[in-house]
């Protein structure tokens, strides 16, 4: 499973990309391999305000629905269509053309949550999660 | 996954880089890519599935169309030595302890196959019921069982096998020699389509599955896993026993009273309760769903009419055929005749939803199945 270095991660699988105070988010190669084909994912609407830890959208596959988690605080200014008309995308290209959404980071510095897990943590939770 | 049972081609799975998972006990291929490609593969070419877990029992002896006869619903007895039976054994209260097939093999032989997860309690109750002169014993682990099923399957198989394929006809089961392994060859499936399963020695499962894989190469023929095999049979309106099945549900529940014969002479376990059962209104009725949004009913999901809960899904998927969600549910009978009528279900106002995750959504009902091929 690929785990790029230069990703944060959460413990419900999705990867985080920081830019400036924007963070771009996505499930990990490992999420869409454990789920399967995805067939339809919901995420939150731009201009809604996300939590760190809770629910904000749900991924549908042929096996299962799985909520997403927010990983980070803000509020939402932006979600691709893409994974909407073709939710495939998310399988083929999770860390790229199948990002979810993007998060205006709140907090004056765009602090990252401290449970946010390194590109090695990750790999060692999933490698224990199995 | 380390104490979860190896069929005779786990080995070959692991090479070709299938997603493995424990089912009723054994490590079974979920999928080797896409599970939605494997679903199509088997609707327009084919596929090639390892069922070795399902359960092989045979009941043999001078006795043994009898003891069937009385230990399942269907009349085995009545089965030309060849030919096979969807039928099911049933508790003396008529629940359903599992859907079966059950294949004559000769006069005096019939091998029965039950699902995995249930093959203990299936071999238990023949043993049980046996009367008379009939031998009850398990052979799972003499068995590796391919199915290649598919609209190709005939033209992949037929250069390999000993047998007229045109000759072994739906429902039937016969000794042939594929790809020089000696082989049960029958023509059964539970994914909709046409195709054949093969009852193999283990040590000759890797050269068939092989065999096939060589000859289906130019067919489209692909590997195909238990979650390919779970919407095709889903798609194809069949009962997965855990689902649309199970003690508490008797086979009129399931929409399958044909299978109980009630007319066939002498007694058999279940035959007061079901004999009941069929003459009287029935609680419950078995009815496809298919979902106006994209949010999926899952099994245990909540069917509502006019906001209030009227029955349970039973098992749902994204179908790949029709492109939208669909399942199985169980619905009052009152909720199942006016919903189904013209307007109700199907393009009416949206009285007919399941709670997906606490939101109502809309659905229609339709007849099953939900896929029939092409004649």
């Amino acid at each position: 499973m690929s785990v790029p270095d230069e990703l944060h991660y959460t413990r419900e699988h999705e990867w985080v990309a920081i830019t400036g105070t924007t963070a771009s988010v996505g499930i990990t190669d490992h999420a869409q391999n454990s789920l399967g084909d995805v067939v339809y994912v919901s995420v939150p609407s731009p201009g809604s305000k996300v939590t760190a830890g809770e629910p904000c959208g749900e991924i549908e596959s042929t096996k299962s629905v799985s909520d997403i988690f927010s990983p980070v605080d803000g509020e939402v200014t932006e979600v691709n269509a893409e994974v909407d008309e073709n939710p495939a995308v998310i399988n083929a290209d999770p860390y790229g053309a199948g990002w979810l959404f993007k998060v205006a980071l709140s907090g004056a510095g765009g602090e990252l949550p401290a449970d946010l897990l390194t590109a090695a943590d990750y790999e060692e939770f999933i490698a224990t999660e199995e | 996954m380390t104490d979860l049972r190896r069929t005779p081609l786990t080995g070959v799975h692991e090479r070709l880089g299938a997603t493995l998972t424990g089912f009723a006990g054994w490590l079974m291929p979920l999928r080797y890519g896409s599970e939605t490609a494997e679903h199509t593969a088997v609707r327009t070419a084919a596929g090639l599935f390892d069922l070795s877990h399902m359960g092989e029992i045979m009941v043999t002896g001078p006795g043994a169309a009898a003891a069937l006869d009385y230990a399942l619903v269907g009349q085995p007895s009545a089965l030309a030595p060849g030919r096979a039976r969807y039928t099911m054994i049933c508790a003396p209260d008529g629940g359903v302890i599992d859907d079966l097939i059950v294949y004559r093999l000769a006069a005096d032989e019939f091998l029965v196959v039950a699902n995995a997860a249930n093959t203990g309690v299936v071999f238990e109750a023949l043993e049980d019921r046996a009367r008379g002169d009939a031998q009850v014993a398990d052979h799972t682990d003499d068995y590796a069982l391919i199915a290649l099923q598919g609209p190709h399957a005939v033209r992949i198989l037929a250069p390999l096998a000993s047998a007229d394929l045109a000759g072994v006809k739906y429902y039937t089961g016969y000794p042939a020699t594929v790809a020089g392994a000696e082989v049960l060859l029958a023509r059964t499936g539970y994914t909709g389509e046409d195709g054949f399963e093969l009852f193999t020695r283990p040590p000759d499962a890797e050269r068939v599955w092989a065999a096939l894989t060589a000859a289906g190469a130019g067919q489209g023929l692909v590997p195909a896993g238990l979650a390919a095999r779970d919407t095709l049979r889903l798609e194809a309106g069949m009962p997965l026993y855990g689902n649309e099945l199970g003690p508490e549900l008797t086979p009129f529940d399931a929409g399958l009273g044909r299978v109980v014969r009630l007319e066939k002479p002498g007694d058999f376990v279940g035959r007061a309760a079901l004999a009941e059962r069929a003459g009287a209104e029935p609680e419950r009725e078995l009815v496809g769903l298919v979902g106006r949004s994209r949010r999926v009913p899952r099994h245990g999901y909540a069917v509502l009419w006019d906001g209030a809960a009227c029955g349970t899904v039973t098992s749902g998927a994204p179908s790949p055929t029709l492109g939208a969600p669909i399942a199985m549910a169980y619905v009052a009978p009152a909720v199942a005749r006016e919903a189904g009528q013209a307007g109700a279900g199907t393009g009416g106002p949206g009285r007919l939803a399941v709670d997906i995750r606490g939101r109502a959504e809309p659905a229609d009902l339709v007849s099953l199945p939900f896929y029939r091929r092409p004649a």
